[in-house]
């Protein structure tokens, strides 16, 4: 999932006592697992932080198509070209299905995509780093496709009904872009030239944290995750995700060869977990406020996309019309 | 021109277009006028390198001189790459990106659909799957030159523009040389002439329908692609597109 830091506008819990029938009666749904629908009464945190999560998603993986499609044009062989070409058009598949499961809330795509546009929308901090080397869209398929599915896998069972259909769906996806991203770095480790084995260490040299990073902030620093938690919008905790992700992620580290840059990674036998280091909180906020490497890059990229398409959008409503009063007038 | 090179000349041919202008498309990741427009870009473009992959291994059965596939695509200089001219040229605005996509889909349409009847199976085998992704791409470009040509005043402006700046790539598309020719003759390819009349009938009606005027029959016309004799631009996207395969080329594996 590419939602790091979703605001609820929550301080603090409501009582039961506090709440209104409908809002208890949303509730009982919500804890009996019935699925929230977009004719169901909902609470407006409830929604508007719904809308905030999948549009961030959303936002993520237009977002998301950038650093690959650095690469697309410069891939080294017809199959990992396509199979590149393949995961950009599904990326930009999920982006669509992402906003339609955002319009049921009564959101609008273009308003959405404007406040990203104008840096006011977040989405996963991960997309902001440059893609450097070939080996890059190895790691980004196993790293940053393989932290999302951890998320999103937990997320086939949120509470709003278009978003859990929504990554029922998407997961499938995700999980062969996964597989097909390490696939990318094992064959480079197992047949490849020195320098080929040095990319694949310098690609998980740099995504390595920044992966880690997409699972958002500790607990304790997560203000917004407690409510998130209770509308059963998140299932798990930021820190218990990216447990998850860091215990399946190293046994795949090591099957490579190749090594984490965190000294403190190391197999705990009490826990029955990994340890490992702490992560770079500072460069976390930053990237986030807009400071990482590529952020400037990466909206003027969207902007420009949709500003300088305005005509052609333009035409095309100007022409449906048109073909609308011919109908009519046949 | 035995009969044997031409079919390898020609199978080139198919090839590169697909190639060059499948990594035209890929150049617009991130970069479309909606997302349904990146959506359809990508899976246009994947069906072109796909066909070129299709094209490629075939080419390189019959040249048969230890290069595959891969090696066609990437390690061929420019005077060796036999794409059309119209391929290679920069997308621009979506007017010029759709006007190039046009041109090339109604060539591409008639051929593949005449390739189907190939004597060489091979190649008709090919062509069938290839004709019906062709079929969309035609469909949709086709729609687009309408929604642009009959759209606002800035959009047909844009369009007419995007035509008359393409038109003179467009000779090339319909008029056959020996390879061609002896492709004809062997009923392997189309009949040069049916294509080109099924070509200029095509165009002038949906241009007609798009309210866009095309360039004249006896224009001027920029040739040499399928002879290898490239525009500036084509250097520069092989510069692009084969930089791993230079850059590494004991790389064997990837
Ligand atoms: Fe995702
Ligand atoms: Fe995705
Ligand atoms: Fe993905």
């Amino acid at each position: 999932m590419y939602a790091q830091l979703v605001e609820t506008g929550a301080k603090r819990l409501k009582t039961k006592e506090e709440m209104s029938p409908e809002e208890r009666e949303f509730h009982e749904k919500v804890d009996a697992e019935t699925k929230i629908e977009p004719k169901n009464w909902m609470p407006e945190g409830y929604r508007k932080t719904l809308v905030r999560q999948i549009s961030q998603h959303a936002h993520s993986e237009v977002v998301g198509m950038l650093p690959e499609g650095n690469w697309v044009t410069r891939a080294p062989t017809l199959k990992r070209k396509l199979q590149l070409m393949a995961k950009i058009q599904d990326e930009a598949g999920h982006g669509l299905y992402l906003y339609s499961a955002m319009e049921t809330l009564g959101a609008d795509r273009d308003e959405e995509i404007e406040k990203l546009h104008q840096g006011k929308a977040k989405y996963s901090s991960i997309f902001n780093y440059p893609t450097l080397n070939w080996a890059d869209m190895g790691a980004v398929g196993w790293l940053v496709d393989g932290a999302a599915i951890v998320n999103q896998v937990v997320l086939q069972r949120t509470s709003y009904g278009p978003y859990s259909r929504a990554m029922i769906r998407i997961c499938k996806e995700e999980s062969f872009h996964q597989r097909q991203g390490y696939q990318i770095l094992l064959d480079m480790m197992r047949e490849g030239t020195e320098e080929q084995k040095a990319m694949v260490q310098d690609a998980i040299n740099r995504l390595w944290w920044p992966a880690l990073m997409m699972f958002g902030p500790h607990d304790d620093e997560s203000p917004n995750s407690q409510q998130s938690m209770a509308w059963k919008i998140k299932r798990k905790s930021n820190d218990e995700l990216r447990q998850m992700f860091i215990d399946q992620t190293v046994p795949q580290l090591e099957f490579l060869g190749c090594t984490a840059p965190d000294p403190d990674l190391k197999w705990n036998e009490e826990t029955g977990h990994y340890d490992f280091g702490e992560i770079n909180w500072q460069e976390f906020y930053d990237v986030l406020k807009g400071n990482g490497p590529c952020n400037r890059e990466r909206i003027k990229t969207r902007k420009n996309a949709i500003d300088e398409g305005a005509w052609v959008r333009e035409a095309a409503v100007a022409y449906a019309e048109k073909q609308k009063q011919r109908a009519q007038a046949a | 021109m035995t009969q044997a090179e031409a079919l390898k000349e020609y199978l080139l041919r198919l090839a590169d277009s697909d190639m060059i202008l499948g990594q035209r498309l890929c150049e617009l990741c991130g970069k479309a006028p909606a997302l349904e427009e990146e959506m359809a870009l990508m899976n246009v473009a994947l069906d072109l390198v796909g066909q070129a992959r299709n094209w490629y291994e075939y080419a390189a059965e019959l040249i048969d001189d230890g290069r595959d596939a891969d090696k066609l695509a990437f390690r061929r200089d420019a005077h060796d790459y036999r794409n059309l001219l119209l391929t290679e040229q920069p997308n621009e605005d979506y007017a010029v990106t759709m006007g190039r996509q046009f041109f090339f889909d109604v060539y591409h349409y008639f051929t593949l659909k005449s390739l189907t009847e190939s004597s060489d199976e091979r190649i008709a085998g090919i062509a069938a799957k290839a004709l019906k992704e062709a079929t969309y791409h035609l469909r949709r470009s086709s729609e687009w030159v309408k929604r642009l040509g009959d759209g606002t005043e800035e959009s047909h402006r844009r369009m007419q523009e995007a035509i008359d700046i393409l038109w003179r790539f467009t000779g090339e598309l319909i008029t056959p040389d020996d390879t061609d020719r002896v492709m004809a003759e062997a009923g392997i390819g189309p009949d040069p002439d049916q294509l080109a009349k099924d070509w200029r009938g095509m165009v002038n009606e949906v241009l007609t329908q798009a309210t866009l005027t095309p360039g004249a029959e006896d224009a001027w016309m920029y040739m040499g692609g399928k002879h290898g004799e490239h525009t500036e631009h084509l250097g520069f996207i092989l510069a692009e597109m084969q930089f791993l395969q230079r850059a590494y080329p004991d790389a064997t594996t990837w």
